[in-house]
C-alpha cells in the first residue's frame, strides 16, 4: 500500500488530479449545506454578471437562478452518473470479458462478434437515441451510457483471461477440482483487476462527458440540475451572457481533466513495468 | 489470394451488422413512446377507433411482428425509410437533402485531424521533451478533457462575439448569391469553427499515435543503414520513418468515423450547420421517433461502410500485414 502511494505520488499530475477531485467530491457532498435552496428556484435579477449582486459570485441565469448552486448541485449529477454507469458497464464488460475468454472457442466467438457489433455503432447517437426512447430520466441515461460503453472492458478482460488461463496456478486450481466459477472468480479475475481499474477510472470521465452531452441536448433529468443541461439553456444567449455557459462548463473540463490524471497515476501505480514502456 | 478472401470475409461480416442495426432500429422503433397508427390519425384530425384500425390494417401493423420485421428490412433495402410525424415528408428524402453538409463538415475535420496530427506528432518525435513535445501532451490532455460542444461555444465567443472575425451560425451568409468563387469562400469562412471543432479531439488523437509509432520505427535497422549511408535527417524522417510509422495511424482513422457522426450531432448543434445532425437534434426536439431512428440508422450504415474501406485500403496498402485481429 505504502509503496502504491509513493509510485502514485511520484507522478505530479496525478496528486494535483486527485485533489481537485477530491474537491469535486466535497462540492457535490456539501451542495445542500452550501447552497441549501433549489439550484431550479429563481434567487435573483436575469442575467446578472459575476460579482454585479451581493450572493451571486458567478451571476446568474436568464431566471436569475444563481449559477453557483447549479454547479454545485450539479456536480452530485455528474459524479453520480458517471460512477454508477460505469460500474453497470464494468459489470457487463467483465462477465462478458470473463465467459468469452475462459471458455473460448464458439462461446468465445459469438461473446465477442457481440461486442464488435456493439462497438461498430457510433456510440453517442445510439446513447441519444436509447435516451429518447426510454424517455429522458436519470436512470434511462445511467443504462444508455452503460449500453455503450462495456465493450472495450470486454476486450480487456477477455484478453487477460486468455493469458491468465494457461498460467500454473489456474491449473492447480482445476486439478484440484474447483468449479469454473470459482476459477473465475477466485483465482483469475483478482489477477486481471488492475488494468480494468485503470480503464474504469478513465470510462468514468467519458460518462460524464457524455451526460453532459446528453443533458445539453435537453435529455437531461428534469428533476435534477446538470452542467450539461446550464450550457445548454444558456447557449442562445451566448453573446449577452459569456458566463453562464463558461463556468458549468470549465467544471466539466476541470473535472474530467482531473479524472484523467488520476487515471495515468493509477496506471503508474498498479502497472509500473507499462507505464515505463509508454513513457520511453 | 488471402487479401481476396479476407475483403470477401470482412463484406459478408458488414452484411451482417447492417442486418443486426436494422434489427436493433425496428427494436427501437417499437419501444418509442405512442401508437404510430393513432399519432397518424391524430394528424388527419381524427379520433375514432375504426379509422385508427383501418389504417393499422393499411400500414401492416396489426400483423405479428415477425412479418412486420420482414416488411421493414425490404422497405429499408428499398430506402423507405418511413414518414417524418411532423414534416409529413419521407424520412430518406430529409436525410439526403442534408447530406452534403454533413458529409462537407465530417470530411474538413477528417482530413484536418489526420494532416495536422500527423505533423505535429512527427515534429514531437524528432525531439523528445522540445516543445512540440510537450505542446502535444498538454493539448491532448485538453482535447479530451473538453466537451466538444463547450469548445465550440468557447470559438464563437472568442472569434464572433470579441474578436467578430467569424460568422457563428449557419454555412452561408443568408442573401449572398448562389455559385461562385465568393460563395465557396463564404462557405469556407463558416465551415473554419465547425470543423476546428469537430476536428480537435482526433488531431490531439494522431499527433499522439503518430509520435509513438515515429519513435519506434526510429530505432530500426533499415533507419540505422539510412543513417551510415548518411542521409540528411530530414530525408530519413520522411522518407524512411514517417512512411511506416504512418501506416498504424491510418488504420487506426476507421475508429474516427463512429465518433465523427456523435460529434457532428454536437457540433451543428452549436453552429447552426444544416446538416443531419442538426436534422437529428430537431427531430429530438419534436419527438419525432421515426425522423430520429431513420438517421441513427443510416448513419450507423455509413459508418459500418466507411470501416469496410478503411480495412480494406489498409489491406491493400500494406499486404505484409494480414487484418485478421
Amino acid at each position: 500500500m505504502i509503496e502504491f502511494w509513493t509510485r502514485f505520488a511520484r507522478n505530479k499530475g496525478a496528486v494535483f488530479g486527485l485533489v481537485v477531485l477530491v474537491g469535486v467530491i466535497a462540492l457535490a457532498a456539501f451542495a445542500h449545506m452550501l447552497f441549501p435552496q433549489s439550484p431550479w428556484r429563481m434567487t435573483g435579477a436575469p442575467f446578472q454578471p459575476p460579482g454585479a449582486q451581493p450572493g451571486h459570485w458567478l451571476g446568474t441565469d436568464t431566471l436569475g437562478r444563481d449559477i453557483a448552486a447549479g454547479i454545485a448541485h450539479g456536480a452530485r449529477v455528474s459524479i453520480l452518473v458517471g460512477l454508477v454507469s460505469t460500474a453497470v458497464a464494468v459489470g457487463i464488460g467483465v462477465i462478458a470479458g470473463a465467459v468469452a475468454g475462459y471458455f473460448g472457442g464458439l462461446i468465445d466467438t459469438a461473446v465477442m462478434r457481440f461486442t464488435e457489433f456493439f462497438q461498430t455503432i457510433p456510440s453517442v447517437v445510439l446513447a441519444i437515441v436509447l435516451v429518447a426512447i426510454l424517455q429522458p430520466s436519470i436512470e434511462s441515461i445511467i443504462i444508455a451510457i452503460a449500453i455503450v460503453s462495456w465493450p472495450p472492458v470486454a476486450r480487456l478482460v477477455r484478453g487477460e483471461f486468455l493469458t491468465l488461463r494457461t498460467r500454473e496456478f489456474v491449473e492447480a486450481a482445476r486439478v484440484i477440482g474447483q468449479s469454473d466459477t470459482r476459477i473465475i472468480l477466485t483465482q483469475i479475475l483478482p489477477n486481471s483487476l488492475s488494468p480494468v481499474i485503470v480503464t474504469a477510472s478513465l470510462m468514468v470521465a467519458t460518462a460524464i462527458l457524455l451526460e453532459s452531452a446528453i443533458a445539453f441536448l435537453g435529455l437531461g433529468d428534469r428533476n435534477m440540475m446538470s452542467w450539461g443541461y446550464m450550457i445548454g439553456a444558456a447557449r442562445t444567449v451566448i453573446r449577452e451572457a459569456w458566463w453562464m455557459s463558461f463556468f458549468p462548463g470549465f467544471a466539466i473540463f476541470i473535472t474530467v481533466l482531473a479524472i484523467n490524471l488520476v487515471g495515468e497515476g493509477l496506471n503508474d501505480a498498479l502497472n509500473p513495468r507499462l507505464a515505463r514502456q509508454g513513457r520511453q | 489470394m488471402a487479401t481476396l478472401e479476407f475483403v470477401a470475409r470482412r463484406l459478408v461480416w458488414a452484411v451482417f451488422v447492417i442486418l443486426g442495426i436494422i434489427i436493433v432500429n425496428f427494436i427501437l422503433l417499437r419501444l418509442a413512446p405512442g401508437d404510430p397508427a393513432a399519432i397518424m390519425a391524430g394528424q388527419a384530425g381524427a379520433t375514432d377507433e375504426q379509422y385508427i384500425a383501418q389504417l393499422r390494417a393499411q400500414f401492416g401493423l396489426d400483423r405479428p411482428l415477425h412479418v412486420q420485421l420482414y416488411t421493414y428490412i425490404f422497405d429499408v433495402a428499398r430506402l423507405d425509410l418511413g414518414f417524418s410525424a411532423r414534416q409529413q415528408v419521407p424520412v430518406a428524402d430529409l436525410i439526403f437533402q442534408r447530406m452534403p453538409a454533413t458529409l462537407l463538415l465530417t470530411g474538413v475535420a477528417f482530413l484536418f485531424s489526420l494532416g495536422v496530427g500527423i505533423l505535429l506528432g512527427a515534429l514531437a518525435s524528432r525531439r523528445a521533451g522540445g516543445w512540440a513535445d510537450s505542446f502535444i501532451t498538454v493539448l491532448a490532455l485538453a482535447a479530451y478533457a473538453t466537451p466538444i460542444y463547450w469548445l465550440g461555444l468557447m470559438l464563437i465567443l472568442l472569434f464572433s462575439v470579441w474578436l467578430g472575425w467569424l460568422p457563428a451560425y449557419g454555412m452561408a451568409t443568408i442573401g449572398g448569391g448562389a455559385g461562385g468563387l465568393a460563395y465557396s469562400l463564404d462557405v469556407a469562412r463558416h465551415l473554419l469553427m465547425p470543423a476546428l471543432t469537430l476536428g480537435l479531439f482526433y488531431m490531439a488523437v494522431y499527433a499522439r499515435l503518430t509520435r509513438a509509432s515515429m519513435l519506434e520505427v526510429q530505432d530500426q535497422d533499415f533507419v540505422k543503414t539510412a543513417k551510415a549511408k548518411g542521409l540528411p535527417d530530414w530525408r530519413i524522417t520522411r522518407a524512411h520513418v514517417l512512411r511506416n510509422a504512418v501506416l498504424p495511424v491510418i488504420s487506426y482513422a476507421g475508429f474516427q468515423a463512429g465518433h465523427l457522426v456523435g460529434g457532428a450531432v454536437l457540433v451543428e448543434t452549436v453552429f447552426g450547420w444544416p446538416g443531419i445532425g442538426r436534422l437529428a437534434f430537431d427531430a429530438l426536439l419534436q419527438r419525432d421517433y421515426n425522423l430520429l431512428l431513420g438517421v441513427f440508422l443510416f448513419t450507423a450504415i455509413m459508418v459500418i461502410v466507411f470501416n469496410i474501406i478503411t480495412d480494406i485500403v489498409y489491406t491493400l496498402v500494406d499486404p505484409r500485414i494480414e487484418v485478421g485481429r
